[in-house]
């Protein structure tokens, strides 16, 4: 309405708006007076009667600033130490449990544990934590699905895995949480563990990180030690176990279903849902996978209060979350920092900047290697928490931000992933097989410009024919980088094709030296024309 | 397209009986089907040592007695290490014995994760990571450092005394310390060629290099100076809620 005022000329109170229509004048005052249009209101003041028309056109001028301003923009970002959750992220103090402990983990846990579990429960509502794997499911309800109605008569054992499975490629913050605080991860599972009634804990530690298992196996002996674990954790009467296993080696097993086939000695092949995992989960138990993060944060969100986790971050996006910068930037890092930091003051204040300057970044990957990747504007723009990110066409992820300068093939890159994908697709569902193997075959002729403009557009097809055509999100994710590719760079891709049908022919020849004349084979369609657009049919008088 | 050929790994006889009309062989990372060769067939004997033994025991515990086979991976590993590094069809055929499964589930558990080697390796296995992060951070450069100091080998190839293995692998986890390759259990991370080189000398040496960053910093903190946990950690109940002070 405002902007609509502004484009009046100054002299509009005219003579003869002012006697031919009193009527729409007095609203428009009373809208520019009061930024109300509710008649009764505004006449039951008596003040629009009472105020002389001229001056109520001066008033018009300097409501802007008398009345209630926009709240002043909230920059995120800037989170003290003070709030920092891993606050040994760098392994600069001793991760055993003394260390641990100076730190204020197991402080008063057994009060947490006595508070109940609805109790824990709400305290995740409230605080607004979404699950940190990349889905960012709301925990406190995903928790809170173990606890249906009857849940006690159920006989069977009940199990909260953790998924530190960290193998996104980019993603390197359990990792940091595993072998800085593992002393967190194991109170997280107690909390969680009793926020959802279960009896043990797996945490699905990948083989890779032999070091972090061993820093987590030394803080459970330690746990159990203490009696923080066991037949009466914290001396509450509660019954808990928690376990290591260690994968061997596999993408795939990071997705829940496939996570608990893994444990059950099987190989890591998604199930179908339904029935979810919080009905026949683990060994035909109910369940809940549970990402490093997310659990680890849960004692200290208890102790702290659900409002204080709350008040970082935009509504539906709050809390904190360790981001892990990798690629071209000067220092790359893994930081703990407030959700909806600006990417770009990410990228500045914690990692030096990009090599060569923020004009020299060609685009950055913000959620690791699933999510489609962003052209430098919309990088100056968006804000890191999920809202944000899908707004921008892609996504949180796991906070893996993977920063690309000019000097980084692009295509090369996203083309790397699908070597990725094709590895790491379990091979269950035939879109998924069949489909990864295909982009990775052709974004390799992208690479080089081996292939035809309407190429692109098969290849878009395919990307969108494996999309959601499978159990599991590894269609989607092979899919995605690609389509980010497209939508943002496909310039960079036509021009690749461009310059390799200009420069080179087939057959063994040069196109400046085929002869045209000769049936030389095809199979690329470099001697194809071109595919325009359809031209709108014009009608013939 | 031809030069394909050459780094099958099929064994030769059989490529040169392939016909020149058929199509080529399906091939994946690694040969599913196991072929009985002298140093891996089911009678080469194979069981755990003593102290293999407690440990397995001790893992089976961790799962429910009626699935005891949910123990199949640790154990595969366990035996992995015994057997120097990989695992034997005699590995798979003793863990299978001990879990109570049939042989069959654990071959097909063996193949399906990576880090399951079926053929055996060197004394020391590098493993590359050229991942895309990695590789914007010039993982290339490092692949070929470390096989060309190794003497000119390519990825997947064991060199001549039997020492060391290259591999090219995914993503490993350590982004923020990209470039990095794992040597056995351990990461070496923020190389150059130069720190590749060095690394892999030690190890030449019969020495064991400080695992983590070659480069001056600890772990995955600013290289320039710490930007966060610069004060000293706070401490139990502190900035607590009232019941928890």
């Amino acid at each position: 309405m405002r902007g609509k005022f502004k484009s009046l000329p100054s002299d509009w109170l005219t003579d003869k708006l002012r006697n031919e229509n009193p009527e729409k004048l007095r609203k428009l005052l009373q809208l520019i007076v009061f930024n109300n249009d509710n008649d009764a209101e505004v006449a039951a003041s008596g003040i629009t009667q009472a105020i002389p028309l001229n001056v109520k056109a001066k008033l018009r001028a300097s409501r802007s600033l008398a009345t209630v301003a926009d709240p002043p923009v909230r920059r995120y970002g800037g989170l003290k130490d003070q709030d920092r959750i891993f606050t040994n992220a760098y392994c600069r103090h001793d991760h055993g449990i003394k260390g641990a402990m100076s730190r204020g983990d197991w402080h008063r846990t057994k009060d947490i544990l006595l508070k109940g579990d609805s109790w824990i429960i709400q305290q995740i509502k409230d605080s607004g934590l979404r699950g940190r794997g990349g889905a960012g499911f709301p925990s406190g309800l995903k928790w809170s699905f173990m606890n249906k109605p009857g849940w006690e008569k159920d006989p069977r054992p009940r199990y909260l895995v953790i998924n530190a499975d960290e193998g996104e490629p980019g993603t390197c913050k359990d990792r940091e949480i595993l072998r800085g605080d593992p002393h967190k991860l194991i109170e997280g599972c107690l909390v969680a563990g009793r926020g959802m009634n279960a009896t043990a804990a797996y945490i699905y530690i990948r083989g890779e990180f032999y070091q972090e298992a061993a820093h987590i196996q030394q803080a459970i002996n330690e746990a159990y030690a203490s009696g923080f674990l066991g037949k009466d954790a914290c001396g509450t009467g509660y019954s808990f176990d928690v376990y290591v296993h260690r994968g061997a080696g596999a993408y795939i097993c990071g997705e829940e279903t496939a996570l608990i086939e893994s444990i059950e000695g099987k190989q890591g092949k998604p199930r179908l849902k339904p029935p979810f995992p919080a009905d026949v989960g683990l060994f035909g138990c109910p369940t809940t996978v549970a990402n490093v993060e997310t659990v680890a944060v849960a004692p200290t969100i208890c102790r702290r209060g659900a409002s204080w986790f709350a008040g970082f971050g935009r509504e539906r996006n709050q809390g904190t979350k360790l981001f892990c910068i990798s690629g071209h930037v000067n220092n790359p890092c893994v930081v703990e920092e407030e959700m909806s930091i600006p990417l770009k003051d990410l990228v500045e204040k914690h990692c030096g900047g990009v090599i060569g300057g923020w004009d020299n970044l060609l685009g950055i990957i913000p959620g690791g290697s699933s999510v489609p990747v962003l052209p430098k504007d919309t990088c100056a723009e968006v804000l890191m928490d999920y809202d944000s990110l899908k707004d921008a066409q892609s996504g949180l992820g796991t906070g893996a931000v993977i920063v690309m300068d000019k000097s980084t093939d692009i295509v090369k890159a996203i083309a790397r992933f699908s070597h990725f994908y094709k590895h790491e697709s379990c091979g269950q569902c035939t879109p998924c097989r069949e489909g990864t193997t295909w982009m990775m075959n052709m974004m390799d002729r992208m690479v080089e410009g081996r292939g035809h403009v309407r190429e692109i557009d098969m290849l878009l097809e395919l990307t969108k024919q494996v999309e959601g055509r499978t159990i599991c999100a590894l269609g989607d994710a092979a899919a995605w980088p690609i389509q980010g590719l497209m939508r943002h760079f496909r310039p960079e891709v036509e021009r690749r094709i461009a310059e390799f049908r200009a420069a080179v022919g087939f057959g063994g020849h040069l196109a400046s030296v085929a002869d045209d004349t000769l049936a030389l084979p095809d199979n690329l369609g470099l001697r194809l024309p071109e595919v325009n657009a359809p031209q709108p049919q014009v009608a013939q008088a | 397209m031809l030069s394909r050929f050459a780094r099958t790994t099929l064994p030769r006889n059989v490529i040169r009986r392939r016909l020149l009309s058929t199509t080529p062989s399906r091939r994946s990372d690694a040969l599913f089907v196991h072929r009985d060769t002298p140093y891996n067939n089911p009678k080469v004997a194979f069981e755990f040592s003593a102290d293999n033994m407690k440990r397995a025991k001790e893992i089976i515990s961790h799962y429910p007695p009626q699935y005891k086979k949910a123990a199949v991976i640790p154990l595969l590993d366990l035996g992995q290490r015994q057997n120097k590094g990989w695992t034997s069809i005699s590995v798979m055929n003793y863990v299978a014995n001990l879990l109570e499964m049939p042989p069959m589930r654990v071959y097909e558990v063996a193949t399906f994760y990576t880090m399951f080697n079926r053929e055996p390796t060197g004394e020391h296995f590098v493993q590359v990571c050229t991942t895309t992060p990695c590789m914007l951070r010039g993982s290339t450069d490092i692949l070929n450092a470390a096989c060309e100091h190794l003497g000119a080998i390519k990825p997947g190839q064991t060199t001549k005394d039997g020492k060391f293995t290259v591999i090219e692998v995914e993503c490993q986890g350590a982004c923020s310390n990209a470039p990095m390759m794992v040597v056995g259990d351990d990461f070496y991370e923020d190389l150059t060629p130069e720190s590749t080189r060095k690394v892999l000398d030690s190890f030449k040496k019969g020495e064991k290099p400080r695992p983590g960053p070659q480069s001056s910093r600890q772990t995955s903190e600013n290289s320039a100076g710490l930007t966060a946990l610069t004060s000293k950690p706070y401490g139990p109940g502190e900035f607590c809620q009232p019941d928890f002070q």
